[in-house]
């Protein structure tokens, strides 16, 4: 009997090993499967000059100052462009979670803009899946400079442009996100009756994580229909490569670029400078987020 | 034979009888960071635990992502830069009652616990000891305890840039509702 209870014994003993495991079984067999939304498809709302499809959250308001410099090939006497500067700042608030509005000044033509962008679909794994995040953006310029030519009756919607976007991103891994940017600009008043008022453009845009906070986005956008042969000023594609450094509450971004405006309208169908001729303009972005308002039924820190 | 019978007879009685578990899916756990230049706050409300309490055995498992805070752009930085939820998207104790025997789950009352085992967060294993109170009510058992961690302990980088702006221990809150499975 002895030798019986010693091997009963003997039986009881790795059940109790086991019994953990067991138990976390039971959480993972019950569970339901969940979906997972992407985030941080990129460090901030801009890949370079353009939109991103990120958003500002509910409550948040977010204080960007962009500044371009002059361009590198303008020799040591403008030292290499840092001595002409163009500024915009805009202020940049998240209604809802999908619903973002922002407001600017720049001094690229003394142009004031205002502009929405709605989330539409948000990538996702798991239970629900969605292949990319897009979001819709739309724009409206108005350039403040005094007429040139007062003899002439100028109405104020002369002064106008718009600026339209879908903005399609994938973050494919960890590292590395792309977008899509089909644009569409349209210009009240143009140069001459050659230069298009409407002009269609695709965009495409990436970012690759180079640390944790740090990246490295590129910016091109194709413009469609402008043809240089007959329009009154000649217009090149504008594409910006540049450096995202992220610290705490802030985003900077370094960027060169040919593009000296930095809002859909100017860069999308006023980029007056080439890469190859070294019309490249140094600039950079900076963006601090500010929480205005903490989302209800989020946790009040004490 | 018989006595074979009867050795069989008790050995499976003993490996099948599972003893009563207790489960929640929906328990809350939340830290805090308090320095003087900032205060975080984590709330999670998803947490998933089961209690055995014929073996004393806890197990606790919860997503990273569920951890909710007031600023949605520490809510990113925390899961994209300090805990890398993409990586590490769970984090789990499993542990066992050490004074089972001072528990008394006939009975509606509190028990002081001291509870044992693992904590894992970011694929780091630590042993823990934490004290905690039993709350035997009719119809389930409530768990409620407070410990702290060190964010290095579980390899979670914080840059010197914002050093000041976490706490070096973070004290956690677990308070779990359990009911019968």
């Amino acid at each position: 009997m002895k030798q019986a209870f010693a091997v009963f014994l003997l039986i009881l003993l790795p059940t109790g090993l086991h019994a953990q495991d067991d138990l976390m079984d039971l959480l993972n067999e019950n569970a339901k499967p969940e979906t997972v939304f992407t985030t941080a498809t990129f460090k901030s709302t801009r890949i370079m000059n353009g939109h991103s499809i990120e958003r500002m959250p509910m409550g948040q308001l977010d204080f960007r100052i962009s500044h371009r410099f002059g361009t590198i090939n303008s020799g040591a006497y403008e030292f290499f462009g840092l001595d002409q500067s163009n500024m915009h700042f805009g202020l940049e608030y998240g209604i809802t979670d999908w619903v973002m509005v922002g407001i600017g000044r720049g001094s690229y033509e003394k142009t004031f803009d205002g502009f929405v962008k709605f989330s539409v679909l948000r990538q996702s794994s798991g239970a629900k899946t969605m292949p990319v995040s897009v979001s819709v953006f739309s724009s409206i310029a108005v350039n403040s400079l005094k007429w040139t030519d007062t003899e002439r009756t100028n109405y104020f919607s002369s002064r106008l442009s718009y600026a339209s976007q879908i903005l399609i991103a994938r973050k494919i891994s960890q590292t590395f996100s792309f977008q899509l940017t089909p644009s569409y600009v349209h210009r009240n008043l143009v140069p001459t009756e050659l230069d298009p008022n409407d002009l269609f453009a695709v965009g495409a845009g990436g970012r690759m994580k180079l640390t944790k906070r740090i990246s490295l986005n590129a910016e091109y956008y194709y413009i469609i229909n402008a043809d240089n042969t007959y329009m009154s000023q000649p217009i090149y594609n504008p594409l910006s490569v540049g450096v995202d450094i992220e610290t705490g509450g802030h985003v900077f971004q370094l960027i060169f670029t040919n593009s000296l405006g930095m809002i859909e309208k100017a860069f999308i169908g006023e980029t007056a400078g080439q890469w190859i001729h070294g019309d490249i303009h140094f600039g950079f972005n900076i963006s601090r987020v500010f929480t205005l308002q903490s989302k209800p039924g989020k946790p009040k820190a004490n | 034979m018989k006595r074979l019978i009867i050795l069989s007879l008790l050995t499976m009685l003993v490996l099948s009888a599972s003893g009563q578990k207790y489960m929640t899916k929906s328990g809350f756990i939340s830290f805090v960071s308090n320095t003087p230049m900032e205060d975080i706050k984590g709330d999670n409300n998803q947490v998933a635990g089961v209690l055995d309490i014929s073996t004393g055995d806890m197990v606790f498992q919860m997503l990273i992502k569920s951890f909710h805070f007031e600023k949605t752009l520490l809510e990113e930085h925390f899961n994209e830069n300090y805990m890398e939820s993409e990586k590490f998207p769970k984090a789990s104790f499993k542990g066992k009652i050490t004074n089972l025997a001072s528990v008394d789950f006939n009975k509606n009352g509190s028990y002081e616990v001291l509870v044992e085992g693992d904590l894992t967060i970011r694929d780091v294993a630590k042993k823990m000891s934490v004290k905690g109170i039993l709350e035997v009510v009719t119809g389930g058992v409530n768990a409620n305890a407070k410990f702290t961690i060190t964010p290095e302990d579980f390899n979670i980088k914080i840059p010197s840039v914002v050093r000041e702006n976490i706490a070096k221990t973070i004290e956690v809150t677990v308070a779990m509702k359990y009911a019968p499975v």
